[in-house]
């Protein structure tokens, strides 16, 4: 036990000796925070149009008016050259295109049924099909207007259907806490795999773990020494992460955070057991960091940090039953946003506690005093 | 010239030796092309919706069933109280729940209108929305078919094109982006480290002892990254047109041309980096937190510049992926030439012009 505590304090002390480490800790979280936060927001604002009004009647200003009157639209040019408005979604500086043709008007009255284009910029499929299934509903809003004021047609002639809906938790529809959860997730991550897996491998590429080696501290006793701190630091980041929200977006913490701590304790645990292994398996601290980085990224993008994980192939859901960050990702949602009691996570915990348990022994048992 | 040959093959032999890393370098994009590809999409597919049917008339079910056969949706159970909305949501089984009204049919027959209310777990706003839109426009379309004989006079027809990604495809997005990514990775990355590898193992005085220039280690060391991220380029290119059909409508002549000289850029900025990092740990920090996040986030590859806090808009301009990003959008997908080009062409070369004389000011061949 003494070995052990003194094995602490050396740790601990050469862990804050390094001047890197105190902005680590402490500067990079809150950059990120706030950065990734307002940067990573897939909310639309403003799309740019361009109208093409080449009929210029009383007709089309209307139907221009309609979308200059929108919220989600913003006009920037109008022209009578189409070719002009093609160069401007080419240099980016439109997204749409509305084109309204000469006989617009005309065909209206005289066939009863007349045509509009929208050309847009597509690169971004997403953004597309909301800027299209927006501009439709201008375009039949538009429709029901002048059917009812120009000829006189009442427009409720068919049966209606009136779809209400309601968002739970999060009524205004606020993108950046889904966002901020989901970095907290990152940031703890990042903090026990890589520092853990860096510091180990250090030793190993510097040739002080030999000399760690020839002392009678047993394996047990480096491996906690080792592991332990960035447990430790990586639980203050949650705390500290969780603070910071409060304070900055007014996170809401609608279920325990007692249960969020109890689960972020096994959560890191299976994070450090693979930092551990993954530093068994490496050599210089090079070959160590890009392991990591594939690792990090592949299990961050498959979590759900940006995009629901349940929408993912089936493959793809199969891979993150391996994927602790996919579970974390979904647990601090759960309790932070939703309330969500111990019951409904207990899958989860459970998982991660049989995960902990098997990687833990798997890259203690591969780590060797001996080469 | 004999000399700088022999070190650049020393430096090919130490990365090829490695052969875990090597295989991450080549792995790296294809694992990340089917990641963007096939998982981190924002279409929607199999969402969750629970069923509460206070009616039970043909008409509610009929509806249940075009929901469910529509391909986005799959029943997450079918429920009899309010409560079990909340419980519904708790235990994270459902996204959407349809309510139908009580005497759902009969309100539709007698007042000609009848309501649907959709709740939706928002605690993710934007699948929730997606959701939803999804959800309301396939009942929208299964109730205009059952009006259908009603056919109304002076219709406006919408025709939308999409330009550039006909089919609406997420991954063209991506593949620019992931360039600039992975390129940036390698690229600066790679050599940072490497440099400081060697100042940290003492290595380098050895190497600047020898009658090499200290240009010319420096050349050596970035040589074979060169090759690697150029192999890297041209693999996603391909894996893009093979695997996704995402196409190279400009010249592709032009294109690795640029990306000729956003390596050269990425490398000396990599080259900088070594200059004021002492170990590998402070090399890597810098490059991970320098230069990944903002390549992630404030290059537009996965969010949008124009939805950004103008502060933030303002800082992308001084990151050289963005500039990138737009680069091969316009080569790759819209196939523009010079014309469109010049301007962002001219701002990366300033950028690696500034970035190689200032590595080059910092060098010290004097080891303290």
């Amino acid at each position: 036990m003494r070995i052990l505590l003194t094995l602490l304090t050396k740790e601990f002390k050469q862990i804050f000796r390094n001047k890197v480490m105190i902005p680590i800790i402490f500067v990079v979280p809150v950059v990120q925070m706030i950065l990734l936060t307002y940067a990573a927001s897939l909310e639309m604002k403003g799309i740019q149009m361009v109208v093409v009004d080449q009929d210029l009647s009383q007709a089309s200003r209307l139907l221009v008016s309609g979308f200059s009157g929108s919220p989600f639209f913003d006009l920037v040019h109008s022209t009578t050259s189409y070719p002009e408005a093609e160069s401007m979604l080419t240099s980016d500086r439109a997204d749409v295109i509305l084109h309204i043709q000469n006989d617009f008007e005309k065909r209206l009255y005289v066939e009863q049924q007349t045509d509009l284009q929208f050309i847009i910029n597509a690169i971004n499929a997403t953004e597309a099909g909301l800027i299209n299934a927006y501009s439709t509903q201008i375009v039949q809003e538009y429709n029901s207007q002048i059917r009812a004021e120009w000829f006189g047609l009442n427009d409720s002639g068919g049966m209606k259907l009136e779809i209400k809906p309601s968002y739970w938790y999060n009524p205004l529809l606020d993108y950046k806490i889904y966002m901020f959860t989901g970095i907290l997730v990152i940031l703890v991550t990042l903090i026990g795999m890589i520092l853990t897996a860096l510091n180990l491998v250090r030793e190993k590429e510097m040739g002080t773990t030999e000399q760690i080696n020839v002392t009678p501290i047993r394996k047990y006793q480096f491996i906690v020494a080792k592991l332990l701190p960035f447990w430790i630091i990586a639980l203050f980041e949650l705390a500290f992460g969780l603070l910071v929200g409060k304070l900055l977006y007014d996170l809401p913490m609608v279920g325990s955070l007692g249960l969020l701590f109890l689960f972020t304790c096994v959560y890191i645990l299976v994070v450090l057991g693979i930092g551990l292994f993954l530093s068994t398996i490496s050599n210089t601290q090079q070959q160590l960091m890009f392991v990591v980085f594939f690792f990090m990224l592949t299990f961050i993008l498959m979590s759900g940090v940006f995009t629901p994980a349940e929408s993912m192939p089936n493959w793809a859901q199969k891979i993150n039953l391996v994927n602790p960050a996919a579970y974390f990702m979904r647990v601090i949602r759960m309790i932070l946003l939703k309330g969500s009691e111990f019951r409904d996570i207990s899958r989860e915990f459970f998982s991660l506690l049989v995960y902990a348990i098997l990687i833990l022994s798997l890259a203690v048992t591969n780590y060797r005093k001996t080469t | 010239m004999n000399r700088f040959f022999g070190f650049v093959k020393k430096e090919f032999q130490h990365i090829f030796r490695d052969k875990r890393t090597l295989l991450i370098l080549f792995g790296l994009p294809i694992v990340m092309i089917v990641l963007f590809g096939y998982v981190v999409t924002t279409e929607i597919s199999d969402v969750e919706v629970g069923i509460w049917d206070r009616s039970m008339d043909q008409t509610s079910i009929q509806a249940t069933q075009k929901i469910f056969s529509s391909g986005y949706f799959v029943p997450a159970g079918y429920l009899e109280r309010e409560e079990e909305i909340g419980e519904l949501f708790h235990s994270g089984n459902a996204k959407v729940v349809v309510v139908f009204e009580a005497g759902f049919e009969k309100n539709l027959k007698r007042d000609n209108r009848a309501s649907i209310r959709l709740i939706t777990d928002a605690s993710d706003a934007n699948s929730a929305q997606l959701a939803q839109t999804y959800l309301q426009g396939v009942l929208m379309s299964y109730f205009q078919s059952i009006n259908q004989d009603v056919r109304l006079p002076w219709t406006v027809n919408v025709e939308s094109r999409m330009y550039y990604n006909e089919e609406l495809k997420g991954v063209y997005m991506f593949v620019p982006g992931l360039m600039a990514l992975i390129l940036m990775l390698i690229s600066a990355l790679m050599t940072s480290v490497t440099i400081t590898r060697e100042k940290e193992f003492g290595t380098m005085e050895l190497l600047l002892a020898s009658p090499l220039k200290p240009r010319e280690i420096i050349l050596g060391k970035v040589t074979p990254y060169v090759f690697l991220s150029f192999v890297n380029a041209l693999t996603i290119i391909l894996l893009g047109f093979l695997v996704f059909k995402v196409p190279v409508v400009g010249s592709i002549w032009l294109l690795l041309l640029v990306c000729m000289l956003y390596i050269t850029l990425a490398l000396s900025l990599g080259v900088l980096i070594s200059t004021s990092a002492k170990t590998q740990q402070v090399a890597m920090f810098m490059s991970l937190l320098g230069l990944m996040l903002p390549t992630i986030l404030l290059s537009g590859f996965i969010f949008p510049i124009d939805n950004m806090p103008r502060i933030l808009q303002w800082l992308t301009h001084i990151m050289p992926p963005r500039w990138f990003i737009v680069i091969v959008k316009n080569i790759m997908l819209k196939g523009t030439g010079l014309a469109h080009i010049w301007k962002e062409s001219l701002i990366l070369l300033g950028m690696t012009l500034f970035f190689i004389l200032a590595a080059v000011k910092r060098f010290n061949i004097r080891l303290k």
